[in-house]
């Protein structure tokens, strides 16, 4: 391989904290103790089919200290939390619940996926994913099925506070 | 009619089955109703939370804790459909049990909507309270009509077996026996089939669609290849991927799969003498052929 073709990456921007950052969010607690088997990555489900998401390398990469490089990435929310390498971990790193942990650092960040806006905004305005109003109703109607009523003020008001909890720690790290 | 008057549930339906999954939760209360399974549906519950952990894990928390609280004030445990449903309600559960500090945060934030989460209720999937409470042989002697010359393959999912620690032990996770055996119950043959416990890859489906419909592909590749009449499942979401996708995937590949994709009470429900309309299979997108004949005929 030529040199033009490497992607040369530079330590001195790397965080050396990122992986206490991690650990210190709920899920993100055993990150420090994956030794990089890849026996996550060899039985994932999204991995067998796209070379996108690697569990090992993200793994990796936080544990490196490539702070911005993990959280502004697309790949950390390519788990589809279907919990196969959680099961098989030698080391027990929780791979499902690290990605959350990062997740929500991502967020805290101002990295929020288009898809994570749309049904958080569901949520509030629904208490659902999916609507049911009348239509829904009616429909659910000649099935036989008995009618459901939207509970939305209360899951609004839980997302309000997360999102203040959220806003409090940014602004108190700033 | 089965006497089955101890078991009785606060049915959970979440946000995807009383919309897209209506046929499922059709034949759940058919075949529950009929097992003598008394089903409460509680007004007020929302979505589960598993939505809203990628944004803040506290936001889940609390979303899953009001839904548990809503269900014990009526002092009843939660029946779930969705298997993500289940391990969110289930994982929160346990972890506001094993956390007095968190639980007190919990019931801090829930208190100015009026609920307290007490850790009394329960969470049990369909298939799971089907398999432990009523029993394989109280269902075998509920059956009346033969499915014998029909194999489905089955497909447990992900979250109504893991995180295995959040389940007490049941059923496998990396070789699970507990769907084969109500299938068996429910007259039919079990096809085995590659991967088995292949995700559907549903979680990322909002997220990456190419990707997410090429993880669904493969189980409708191995399923195919291994000739069963249907591929037979327990959570809506699994479901939409593999049933509401599947033309989506025939032409992005140019494959032609008209694999039946069914609930499992759908089949219970039909060996059990309910009807096609009963069961909701006019709903099923993929038309069950072989098995609407021969009920029809």
């Amino acid at each position: 391989m030529s040199d033009e073709n490497k992607v040369i990456i530079d330590v001195s921007n790397f965080d050396p904290h990122f992986r206490d950052e991690i650990a210190a969010e709920p899920g993100g607690e055993h990150i420090r103790r994956c030794f990089s088997c890849s026996t996550c990555t060899a039985g994932c489900p999204v991995a067998g089919v796209t070379d996108k998401y690697n569990p090992r390398r993200i793994i990796h990469m936080a544990l490196l200290g490539m702070r911005e490089q993990v959280l502004a990435s697309d790949f950390v929310w390519l788990c589809s939390v279907c919990y196969t390498c959680y099961e098989r971990c030698p080391q027990d790193v929780r791979i499902p619940e690290l990605m959350n942990a990062i997740r929500n650092i991502a967020v805290q960040e101002g990295y929020v996926p288009a898809t994570l806006k749309m049904q958080v905004e569901k949520l509030q305005a629904h208490g659902r994913l999916y609507e049911i109003e009348d239509y829904e109703n009616e429909r659910r109607a000649e099935y036989g099925l008995p009618p459901i009523r939207e509970e939305a003020a209360e899951v609004r008001q839980i997302l309000r506070q997360a999102q203040d909890n959220v806003l409090e720690q940014t602004n108190a790290e700033e | 009619m089965i006497a089955q008057s101890e078991i009785r549930y606060a049915l959970y339906l979440g946000c995807t089955v009383p919309v897209r999954g209506m046929n499922y939760e059709m034949a759940a209360r058919k075949v529950a109703e009929r097992l003598g399974i008394k089903l409460v549906d509680v007004d007020g519950f929302s979505c589960c939370g598993f939505p809203a952990r990628p944004l803040n894990w506290q936001a889940g928390l609390l979303m899953a804790a009001r839904n548990l609280a809503l269900a014990e004030a009526q002092g009843l445990d939660i029946l779930t459909l969705c298997s993500a449903c289940t391990s969110t309600l289930t994982e929160a559960n346990h972890r506001l049990k094993e956390d007095a500090e968190l639980r007190a945060w919990a019931n801090e934030q829930l208190a100015g909507m009026g609920h307290t989460y007490k850790g009394t209720a329960r969470v049990r999937h369909f298939a799971r309270m089907l398999y432990e409470e009523v029993g394989v042989d109280t269902l075998r002697e509920a059956v009346t009509v033969s499915l014998a010359d029909f194999g489905f393959a089955p497909h447990y999912g992900c979250h109504y077996l893991k995180p295995s620690h959040l389940y007490d032990g049941f059923d496998d996770p990396e070789n699970p026996q507990s769907l084969d055996r109500l299938i068996e119950a429910a007259g039919a043959r079990v096809v085995r089939y590659k991967d088995e416990a292949q995700c559907c890859g549903g979680g990322i489906l909002g997220f990456d669609e190419e990707t997410a419909l090429l993880v669904a592909k493969q189980k409708l590749d191995h399923v195919t290849a291994a000739g069963a009449d249907g591929l037979v499942l327990i959570c809506p979401f699994c479901a939409i991927m593999y049933e509401a996708n599947q033309r989506r995937v025939e032409s992005a590949y140019e494959v032609e799969y008209k694999l039946p994709v069914l609930y499992y009470p759908q089949i219970l429900g039909l060996a059990m003498g309910f009807s096609l309309e009963e069961m909701g299979i006019k709903l099923n997108r993929v038309k069950p052929r072989g098995l609407i004949k021969a009920l029809r005929s």
